[in-house]
């Protein structure tokens, strides 16, 4: 009751720039929330984190993160990521953006990192459609769904996210709902601390357009589609992990290990040098 | 650590792409990503062999648009970032330029020109994306751009243009073109102690009094990078000076878009470079960059020769436009010659700074430039 | 890996159980309602005041129930609500 404490996250935030623009019910607000979560819990170094973030309601979390922050072109988070990361290895790069921003303009970009491998962090926002431009379709809207550019459904079949992260090469990837909160946040974490190209979906909730258009107007409504249709299934085969209007498969589907490129660049600088003849 | 030296002193033959490889390693470029083009893709072959050497990082990204995107990131992380690329993969970088003007990220990016539109004509030269150097992104904003006539200037350019670019906070353009590029001239790199070098200005202000775009009397704001404790954020969204997005402020867009555009503009006499060949006393000059300028310079010696008072003005710098230059030499002569690999580009600026001297256009496409032959008639047409 | 779960602490009926203290930022609140929907005690209620933002923030219904699970504060979209354990004076 008593409202003189800040929020025990506060310092992970922007002041002078929050509250944040995100509607009533907006997965986006708890992404950040388990984001920083997971920050608190590994208390990373904010001076070495890098969040960059591309074009979409999610895209502003950059913004809104107290470390290092850049808002990219539409779909160029992860090459801007890949020259940061290359740059300074020892900085600990992210790039929280949507399932547009990150696999229809930005579908190249994703997979040509992950199948590099490059040591960047990768969180996706899915909610279905292209929010911040008012409810298009978008390369997960499922099958049927009614968005701006699809009035009469859609006839397209959506992107499998983590089906198409681990054909690409990540090392790890997972999918969770903005339901489960805890697991995500353990994820993140998880993902922070390992090497390579890391990548976790977080299905959520879009209750003022893709769940206004498609019969769950508010956030609990979609958010009781999550608690009703989730299952978890642990390691398993991500090309069978759907996402229906009866199931969603959420869970860790890959965890490996595999050198990541900077790693393996600098090896190779190494075997270089020690070769190496005066000119 | 490395035995290899990035600053190869002495005498060499190289060729135009290889220079301009060589000025990059010279002006401590140490982040090339680029994707393979022709007439470029020597620059990338080059640096993927010399950049590991001296640990620097070279990537092949999947695309063009890529390329350019990982060179602003490596910047903002700290290093100085090239990229090259020819017409078409220039068109497809021009969004993400207009990010590194409106983020002011210190980066360059070569374009060596081949014959336009499209695809082209990938082996041959051309000067037909000039302006889109000043034009080729949306929004208003300024870049500098510079032209080499000669090997030697793809080596000494590429290090003034690193110089620019971390002067100013601009990406800045390299266009050469495929002539220049691909033959082989006499280069000499000197020693270090013989070149300039300019670094970014880094900020004076401790981190929590630190605004990425606050800036300075000369209009440029002094540059953190990630991972100096500095927290900084920047955005393409128009923003204010602590780069926060103001989207829906006229009053923030208007001071932004104007700086960034001033930036340039206001300290355009320390920018512009040109070399003026016998315009003392010229009665037609002859203005031209790039590789026709070396046509034009046996021309206006032909025509001396003939008894005519003709001169050269050769723009080292496109853009800025060197308009004090050009209307100077206007004042003085009686008619102006431009001669272009294109259908007419820079003759335009030519045209406006010019005013009432009348400037004749003499357009040239395909695989040769204008011979010294074409030139000459002009001017004696024009004499 | 499953995280196991304990059902009752062996020392349970030794310790004493934390009490918590529920922080609501009223006017950061959008109103979605997870917090209330979710919380496995339901202690929260959707409140009849109005805030700044023109939404019905959440109230404490008994904070006594409160076994600072936090799932509040992990779930809330808008960094309005927190638990904290209450400082063992107040609490013992």
């Amino acid at each position: 009751m008593v409202q003189e404490l800040p929020h025990p996250f506060s310092k992970y935030l922007r002041s002078a720039m929050m509250p944040h623009i995100w509607c009533s019910g907006c997965g986006n607000g708890i992404v950040l929330n388990c984001f920083v979560h997971a920050l608190d819990e590994l208390q990373l170094d904010l001076d070495k984190l890098v969040v960059v973030s591309g074009i979409g309601c999610i895209g502003r979390t950059a913004g809104y993160t107290n470390a290092d922050s850049f808002h990219t072109t539409h779909g160029r988070a992860i090459p801007f990521a890949t020259g940061v990361k290359l740059a300074n290895p020892e900085l600990e790069v992210v790039v929280i953006s949507g399932d547009g921003d990150l696999f229809a303009i930005g579908g190249n970009h994703f997979i040509h990192a992950a199948r590099r491998n490059i040591g960047i962090k990768v969180i996706c926002a899915n909610n279905f459609n292209y929010g911040m431009t008012g409810g298009q379709q978008g390369p997960t809207t499922p099958l049927e769904s009614i968005t701006n550019t699809t009035p009469y459904g859609n006839i397209e079949h959506p992107f499998n996210l983590v089906h198409l992260a681990a054909a690409s090469g990540a090392t790890y990837v997972a999918r969770w709902t903005t339901l489960h909160v805890r697991r995500l946040t353990q994820s993140i974490k998880r993902m922070l601390q390992k090497e390579g190209f890391c990548f976790i979906e977080v299905v959520s909730p879009c209750p003022e357009i893709f769940g206004r258009q498609n019969k769950m107007r508010t956030g609990l409504e979609m958010m009781e589609w999550f608690r009703r249709s989730s299952v978890v299934e642990n390691f398993s085969d991500p090309s069978k992990a759907e996402i229906t209007s009866e199931k969603i498969v959420v869970g860790e589907f890959v965890n490996v290990t595999k050198v990541s490129y900077e790693k393996f660049f600098h090896e190779k600088l190494a075997q270089i040098n020690e070769k190496a003849v005066e000119w | 650590m490395t035995k290899k030296r990035a600053l190869l002193s002495g005498v060499h033959f190289m060729n135009g792409d290889i220079a301009c490889a060589e000025g990059a390693l010279a002006a401590g470029c140490r982040f090339f990503a680029g994707y393979p083009i022709t007439p470029a893709t020597e620059i990338a072959e080059h640096l993927s062999r010399r950049m590991p050497e001296l640990g620097g990082i070279y990537i092949q990204m999947e695309d063009e648009i890529a390329s350019i995107a990982a060179v602003i990131g490596a910047s903002y992380a700290g290093l100085k970032a090239m990229t090259a690329t020819s017409g078409p993969g220039f068109s497809l970088m021009q969004e993400n330029i207009g990010l590194a003007a409106m983020t002011e990220t210190p980066c360059v990016i070569v374009d060596i020109m081949r014959g336009g539109p499209s695809t082209g004509q990938p082996t041959l030269p051309g000067q037909q994306d000039v302006m889109q150097a000043k034009w080729g992104s949306h929004g208003d904003y300024a870049t500098i751009a510079l032209s080499p006539s000669s090997v030697q200037e793809m080596f000494n350019l590429t290090i003034e243009a690193f110089n620019l670019a971390e002067a100013y906070r601009v990406p800045t353009l390299l266009m050469g073109d495929e002539i220049v590029a691909h033959m082989w001239e006499k280069v000499v790199v000197p020693h270090a102690s013989e070149i300039k070098i300019v670094n970014r200005k880094k900020p004076s202000a401790s981190p929590g009094k630190y605004g990425p775009f606050v800036p300075d009397d000369d209009l440029v704001p002094p540059m953190a990078c990630f991972g100096e404790g500095y927290r900084f954020h920047a955005t393409g969204l128009t923003h204010d000076e602590m780069g926060y997005p103001r989207t829906q402020s006229s009053e923030v867009q208007a001071k932004l878009v104007k700086r960034l555009c001033e930036k340039i503009s206001r300290n355009e006499d320390k920018i512009v470079k040109v070399e003026e060949v016998m315009l003392e006393d010229a009665d037609v000059a002859v203005v031209a960059y790039g590789i026709v300028a070396r046509a034009a310079l046996s021309a206006v010696r032909k025509a001396r020769e003939a008894g005519i008072k003709a001169g050269l003005l050769r723009l080292i710098t496109l853009w800025p436009f060197p308009e004090k230059p050009v209307a100077k030499i206007a004042n003085q002569t009686k008619a102006i010659v431009v001669p272009e690999m294109n259908c007419g580009q820079i003759v335009r600026e030519v045209q406006r700074a010019a005013k009432t001297t009348p400037v004749s256009f003499l357009s040239k496409l395909g695989e040769e430039p204008h011979t010294p032959k074409e030139i000459f008639e002009s001017i004696r047409r024009n004499a | 890996m499953p995280e196991r779960i304990m059902h009752e602490p062996l020392d349970g009926k030794k310790v004493k159980k934390p009490k918590a203290e529920i922080h609501i930022i009223s006017d950061q609140c959008k109103g979605c309602g997870f917090c209330i929907e979710y919380c496995p005690k339901k202690v929260l209620e959707e409140s009849q005041e109005i805030n700044a933002r023109g939404v019905h923030p959440p109230k404490i219904v008994d904070e006594s129930k409160c076994i600072i699970c936090s799932f509040c504060t992990a779930v809330c979209p808008d960094f309005a609500i927190f638990v904290v354990e209450k400082p063992c004076k107040e609490a013992c």
